[in-house]
């Protein structure tokens, strides 16, 4: 649900005292593992194996303790898949008994009959699951073959479980795209919200978001729709195709270090959950001021909370409306971060896109490798035709 | 949607803070998060947030805003509080 903004009398522009930073955050994503039984081509944190210096049960409920204090309401918990750690319930209820609530991200293959019923027993817990596609064809191309099965298997066990209401998750992709009304079914046969996320080209993506990206025809159509239904969640990703018209529900700023941060599985705190790259590492929590001196001492973190240049877009009117896009979207598609986001919906992004160099390869990955190190062969994106109904 | 029908907002009935619904102080005012619906609200002014914590010590709201906002500005606090009913941060006492 978008956040509402009840103001009385003199209204503050709440946008500007985001963009120099909270005290604390107010989406902070978790990443509990790099672990994952899937190998998803646009997984945004490479993940397939587990860190060997992943957070200990003990320092992850350090963290949440940290959560309590900094008021920090709910955290948005992924991978990986956050259901292979043994101790994923543990972790969860004490969260949730401290109020801090959860949301989190699965890709449902660990969510047996018995595990829906316990999360079914919890409150101030949400649960996402991912499909990206409407059909085993479009979603397996992408998450891997039985993917789709599996997750809907997951969406009928917390259904029977009387789980209420949960959310369809779908980064959206040129071939699912043409889906939407059809994921909108599937979530409403379940009583399930869609929420529905950018594609960013991060980590696995930076190789399959030139085949995924939905074209700038694509975008146009899915700001309608979008506009057009304010009960589908975005997580306010689309906040660049703000510039098409009225602003969608949400923020429509970029949060990195500002008012948004990844704690990743080892403990290193990245400005947003879609940069694991070292230029963008703030600390690690198991630095002496924990998450808290992180968030309010690093030095990154201060410059993003500083007036940001708009560079190449500062001559443009719709500057105010989308901010220059997404720093992520820029920095691994080899764009300047203070130029226009590479699907600019003025077309600006396609032509700083052909006059680039090389794009920045992820710097941080766990994608499962064989023995030799030799990385093993996800469902790659080559695979692709053309969407066959255009 | 888990959300119930919320009682609409009567100045001169009493109402308080949901429990559901945590605050955190920020310099503009609040955040506000209800663990019900989910839903983040900002409350954007601090005479905002002072009305909506000390309402469950008056009878009603109209008393609640006689103690604690600008008779000039009551109209547009009044509304805000609408606003906080519709949204479930505040509910009748």
């Amino acid at each position: 649900m978008p956040p509402e903004h009840v103001r009385a009398v003199s209204p503050v522009p709440l946008k500007d005292r985001f963009s120099q930073g909270l005290d604390a955050p107010i989406c902070l994503t978790w990443e509990l593992t790099y672990a994952c039984n899937l190998a998803c081509v646009h997984c945004l944190s490479s993940s397939g194996r587990r860190d060997p210096d992943e957070l200990s049960l003990d320092e992850a409920r350090g963290i949440v303790d940290h959560m309590v204090d900094m008021k920090v309401f709910y955290v948005n918990i992924g991978g990986g898949e956050p259901m292979v750690r043994s101790d994923f319930f543990d972790l969860v209820s004490y969260a949730v008994e401290r109020r801090v609530g959860v949301k989190f991200s699965t890709n449902g293959t660990r969510m047996t009959p018995a595990r829906a019923r316990r999360l079914a027993a919890l409150d101030y817990l949400d649960v996402q699951i991912s499909i990206d596609g409407a059909t085993a064809a479009t979603n397996d191309l992408v998450r891997g073959e039985g993917s789709y099965e599996a997750a809907r298997r997951a969406m009928d066990n917390l259904a029977s479980a009387g789980f209420g209401q949960f959310k369809v998750s779908v980064v959206v992709t040129r071939q699912n795209v043409e889906e939407l009304d059809a994921l909108a079914a599937i979530a409403d046969e379940y009583g399930a919200q869609l929420r529905l996320t950018r594609l960013r080209p991060s980590g696995r993506a930076v190789d399959s978001w030139e085949a995924l990206h939905p074209t700038a025809v694509q975008q146009r159509m899915l700001y309608h729709w979008l506009a057009e239904r304010p009960g589908v969640l975005t997580g306010d990703s689309f906040f660049h195709l703000s510039a098409l018209g009225e602003p969608l529900e949400g923020l429509n700023l970029c949060g990195a270090g500002r008012v948004v941060c990844l704690i990743d599985p080892v403990g290193d705190v990245y400005a947003c959950p879609f940069v694991i790259d070292r230029q963008f590492l703030a600390g690690n929590v198991r630095d002496p001021g924990g998450f808290p001196g992180v968030w309010r001492e690093s030095s990154l973190f201060r410059s993003l909370r500083q007036p940001q240049s708009a560079g190449a877009c500062a001559s443009c009117g719709s500057f105010d409306a989308c901010g220059g896009g997404c720093m992520a979207a820029k920095f691994f598609t080899g764009l300047p971060l203070d130029g226009p986001d590479p699907e600019c919906v003025h077309g600006h992004g396609e032509a700083a896109l052909a006059a680039r160099g090389t794009s920045p390869r992820a710097s941080i990955g766990h994608s499962k490798v064989a023995r030799d190190g030799t990385p093993l062969p996800v469902p790659t994106p080559v695979r692709f035709r053309s969407p066959a109904r255009t | 949607m888990r959300r119930l029908l919320s009682e609409p907002f009567a100045v001169d009935r009493p109402w308080r803070l949901n429990p559901l619904v945590a605050l955190r102080d920020e310099s503009f005012g609040a955040l506000a998060y209800h663990y019900g619906n989910r839903r983040l609200v900002f409350l954007k002014s601090r005479t905002l947030v002072t009305l909506v914590s000390s309402l469950h010590e008056y009878p009603s709201a109209a008393e609640a805003l006689d103690a604690h906002v600008p008779e000039a500005q009551h109209t547009s606090y009044a509304r805000a509080l609408e606003r906080l009913a519709a949204s479930e941060v505040i509910d009748a006492a």
